[in-house]
């Protein structure tokens, strides 16, 4: 691989650009692999890149069954904050902020990371207590966060209501290190880096079934045929369901549509990312200048990418009480994703009861910011067989009730 | 937007007038039964990509809980029928199979 430098360019730049060479090779499977990742999304991709770069396994394969990086990784707000409440929650998510910092010089691939700060509002008595407490854990997590009043909120987000007369701003929750990436950049800076490696990313590639011998997995079924391997990796988000049916056991995940759209785009108007989660909006504007906003999910299981419309109403109204600026803009598009959701909302990275396959899913509406930490914490989960980031959020909590409760921290219906 | 018609009242909504409940047919299990079947009571759910039976309920409307049968692959409704029962009725099971030949109900 040709690295990406000012040289480079400059190099280009005098015969016509017709050096750049491919990103990463597509290469046809080989017979036998000795880790196969399913899902070159952002934490599949992340998954295999540090098995090669902390652990040296790059006898890998990434296997898609769409194109890199289109299902969630493409489909999100892009926001990065690791103000979480319960500890191993924070450690796996200021983890991945932390790595997103160096990210761009550790893939030598742009991924635009802009640690613009993230607010939470606090916009009733009960959200003030709870990001209050919230910023307590943080201190003592080692993670920087700060309780602001609504004076200081005003001064870094001018649009703002505070004034607003059903929804006041009381203060927030501030994350100055927190912010946003670009999300391709962020799969394709990992698939770059994955294929200098040796590693093979195959998409159009579609998992049809999972071998097993005596409790062990073997291989997999594929649309390119029979791919056989050691260990496998499950890291499919909204499908996790169905390639654990494949496994032959059963997770608890549910899968709903969660929605995001961005407006015309105007001038520079907001550089903090803003949560609303009282109103369960939130929005920050892209480098285009778009306002780039999500909502809730939608309440029933659903695959198709396409969520209600009546959520797009519900949290745009929401807003523009708050952001009463946002009142008159042209929304330019919308898209969906499917989140796995688990009964705690906190993630699932574990060995199954098949000896060899591993899964790493339910991140549900919170997947794009974990996406480092989780590739690492999963990559050391394989190649050692035990890693202290994942160690919380195996499987087996659901049997023995020990809950990370971040639907409750979070106080929002997610 | 999924239009569903309640069976308790007969009426014909937009899904804004109803709020979702989750895989219906679920066997409880309680306090004195095993980790395994408790943890499968509470969390583990079918979540398929195709024909999946759920609860809802008419929030907007008379109040009351009712089941439907969805594709959540196409959000295709299939029918809805009365809370009241362990297993789909047969008739909407026979429409199903003629919309889904390869689809085979599960116990």
């Amino acid at each position: 691989m040709k690295r990406y430098s000012i040289f480079a360019v400059a190099r280009e730049a005098l015969r016509y650009h017709a050096g750049w060479e491919r990103a990463w090779r597509s290469p046809e499977p080989k017979k036998r692999y000795k880790v196969v990742v399913i899902g070159a999304g952002g934490h599949g991709l992340a998954t295999a890149y540090y098995l090669g770069k902390v652990h040296g396994i790059t006898d890998v394969a990434v296997i898609e069954k769409g194109w890199l990086g289109g299902g969630n990784t493409g489909r999100n707000t892009t926001i990065i904050r690791s103000n979480y409440l319960q500890d191993p929650s924070a450690a796996i998510y200021e983890k991945a902020r932390s790595l997103y910092e160096g990210l761009s010089r550790d893939l030598n691939y742009n991924v635009m990371f802009s640690p613009r700060g993230l607010l939470m509002l606090g916009q009733t008595e009960h959200e003030v207590r709870g990001y209050q407490r919230t910023v307590h854990a943080n201190r003592l997590q080692g993670i920087a966060t700060e309780w602001i009043g609504p004076e200081r909120v005003k001064e870094l987000v001018p649009i703002l209501n505070i004034d607003g007369p059903r929804y006041p701003v009381l203060g927030a929750l501030y994350q100055a290190r927190g912010g946003t990436a670009r999300h391709d950049a962020v799969a394709w800076g990992y698939a770059r880096a994955c294929s200098s490696m040796g590693m093979d990313i195959i998409q159009q590639c579609e998992v049809t079934g999972i071998s097993q011998n005596a409790g062990k997995v073997t291989g997999i079924t594929t649309s390119k045929g029979e791919i056989g391997c050691e260990n496998l990796a499950i890291v499919v988000a909204g499908h996790s369901s169905v390639l654990a049916e494949m496994g032959g056991f059963r997770l608890p995940i549910e899968s709903v549509a969660l929605q995001a759209w961005v407006s015309e785009p105007i001038k520079p108007c907001m550089d903090v990312v803003v949560m609303a989660n009282t109103v369960h909006g939130y929005m920050s504007q892209s480098d285009k200048g778009e306002m780039v906003i999500g909502g809730g999910t939608d309440g029933f299981n659903n695959y198709t990418q396409r969520g209600s419309w009546h959520h797009v109403e519900e949290t745009t109204r929401a807003l523009v009480e708050t952001f009463p600026i946002i009142s008159r803009l042209k929304m330019l598009r919308q898209w969906g994703g499917i989140v796995d959701m688990t009964g705690d909302r906190s993630p699932i990275l574990s060995k199954t009861p098949v000896e060899g396959i591993f899964v790493n899913c339910g991140w549900g509406t919170g997947g794009f910011k974990s996406i480092p930490g989780s590739g690492f914490a999963m990559a050391e989960l394989i190649a050692r067989g035990h890693s202290p980031l994942a160690a919380e959020f195996n499987l087996n909590r659901f049997k023995e009730g020990r809950f990370i409760d971040e639907s409750v921290a979070a106080g929002v219906a997610h | 937007m999924l239009t569903l018609t309640c069976p308790c009242c007969g009426i014909t909504a937009e899904e804004t007038e109803f709020a979702p409940g989750g895989e219906a047919h679920l066997k409880r299990f309680g306090p004195d039964s095993s980790d395994a079947d408790f943890e499968g009571y509470l969390f583990a759910r079918k979540n398929p990509k195709g024909v999946h039976f759920e609860r809802w309920r008419h929030a907007y409307g008379c109040g009351k809980w009712f089941l439907a049968a969805r594709c959540t692959a196409t959000l295709e409704v299939f029918g809805t029928y009365a809370a009241q029962t362990h297993k789909p009725p047969a008739d909407l099971i026979k429409k199903i199979k003629a919309k889904r030949p390869e689809w085979e109900p599960q116990a």
